[in-house]
């Protein structure tokens, strides 16, 4: 699944930073999960928790006392052309499923499926909640 | 933090080279040269991968005739197989509709191609570029600085113009550019070759305007039976492949 692709991702990225940071032991990893990415909360979890244990051996302790929180992102959009704001939200659930799936796997697939409802045009930025971030990483030196 | 970044290096660390396929200008072959080079260097037995990067003009699944395959799911995305070749393009996710992206939308649609895709055990990755020396250019430049350039230009000043700010862009940044192909060669002259000396940069051979290339759109097979097909294996002894 391609949410292992992305926990993979951030399992890689927190044991780099540590090692960058000089961190002996991650304390807690906070993660913003966007909406528009529609990551499966239960997948992700579960492929976290096995490229932790993969990534564990050999790094002695860095990841044993680690927590990590998990916010979730609401998605919004703006239209460059008349500057109307909205939800992703109300979109979503007008998309097909093959809509959906594709701007799960690719986020910008958005500007195929998605037009501002006010003025119709494909030319909107994601202000928001795009796909999955690293908020902050804490640990001990 | 973004987390995609690091995982980059991991996805393309079976890769054994990475060929990329540029031009500074549209509409001179780049697709054609990389999907014939993909195909060809599949059929000489090597494990080869092709990455269309022009998305907002993919064109290489319209030349492979790969219009009904579609990525497994496995801890990412695995490119199928379209005649041999592990073929990845944004046509998977944008089908036949237009992709108005703009610049900081098209680093991260690149980004989350290669963090999703894993490609596995790979002798070379042929990538087919967008023309110009854009967002994708510079990314490539950034996560993928060993890309060896195949840079292709045609005999029109205008494209070796174009051409002549990317080589000066590649050898500025230090990048390896294995040499420039001259293609739709339609009359005696050796202005380009001439001229792409003057660089520094290795002239590695011309492709002949074929008139029959378009019949083989399409058809794998039949395009390596092209002379153009001809013509661009004559080119790769010099790529050093």
């Amino acid at each position: 699944m391609h949410e292992w692709a992305l926990a993979e991702a951030v399992i890689s990225t927190v044991v780099e930073t540590s090692k960058k940071e000089k961190i002996r032991e991650v304390t807690e990893v906070k993660i913003e999960m966007g909406e528009l990415q529609q990551i499966d909360e239960e997948i992700f979890n579960f492929a976290l928790k096995v490229s932790i244990e993969e990534a564990a051996r050999g790094q002695g302790d860095l990841l044993k006392k680690m927590k990590i929180k998990i916010e979730k992102e609401s998605a919004l959009l703006k239209c460059r052309i008349c500057g109307h704001e909205w939800p992703f939200s109300d979109q979503a659930k007008e998309l097909s499923e093959e809509e959906s799936e594709s701007i799960h796997f690719i986020p910008e697939a958005a500007y195929i499926y998605v037009r501002c409802p006010e003025c119709k045009s494909p030319d909107f930025d994601i202000i928001k909640g795009r796909g999955v971030w690293i908020d902050s990483i804490k640990g001990t030196r | 933090m973004d987390p995609r970044l690091s995982i980059i290096e991991k996805r393309l660390a079976n890769i054994g080279r990475i060929i990329t396929v540029a031009s500074g200008k549209g509409g001179v072959g780049k697709s054609l040269i990389a999907s014939t080079l993909a195909l060809s260097l599949s059929e000489k037995g090597y494990k080869v991968g092709l990455l269309d990067l022009d998305f907002q003009g993919p064109s290489a699944h319209v030349i492979l005739g790969a219009r009904r395959a579609y990525p497994k799911e496995d801890k990412g995305v695995v490119p199928p197989e379209v005649h041999g070749v592990r073929f990845m393009s944004i046509v998977y996710y944008v089908g036949d509709e237009p992709s108005p992206l703009r610049g900081e939308d098209i680093s991260n649609a690149l980004i989350e191609l290669l963090a999703i895709t894993q490609w596995k055990r790979l002798d070379f990755l042929v990538i087919d570029m967008p023309p110009g020396i854009g967002d994708q250019t510079l990314d490539l430049i950034r996560f993928m600085s060993r890309s060896e350039f195949l840079v292709v230009t045609t005999p029109s000043k205008v494209a070796l113009e174009t051409v002549r700010k990317l080589l000066k862009l590649l050898k500025e940044l230090r990048i390896p550019i294995r040499g420039v192909i001259e293609n739709m060669k339609s009359i005696q002259s050796s202005w380009v070759k001439e001229q792409i000396d003057a660089l520094g940069v290795p002239f590695l051979g011309e492709i002949a305007f074929d008139k029959n290339l378009e019949d083989s759109i399409g058809n794998a097979d039949k395009l390596l039976e092209t002379n153009f097909a001809n013509d661009l294996e004559e080119i790769l002894p010099k790529l050093q492949l």
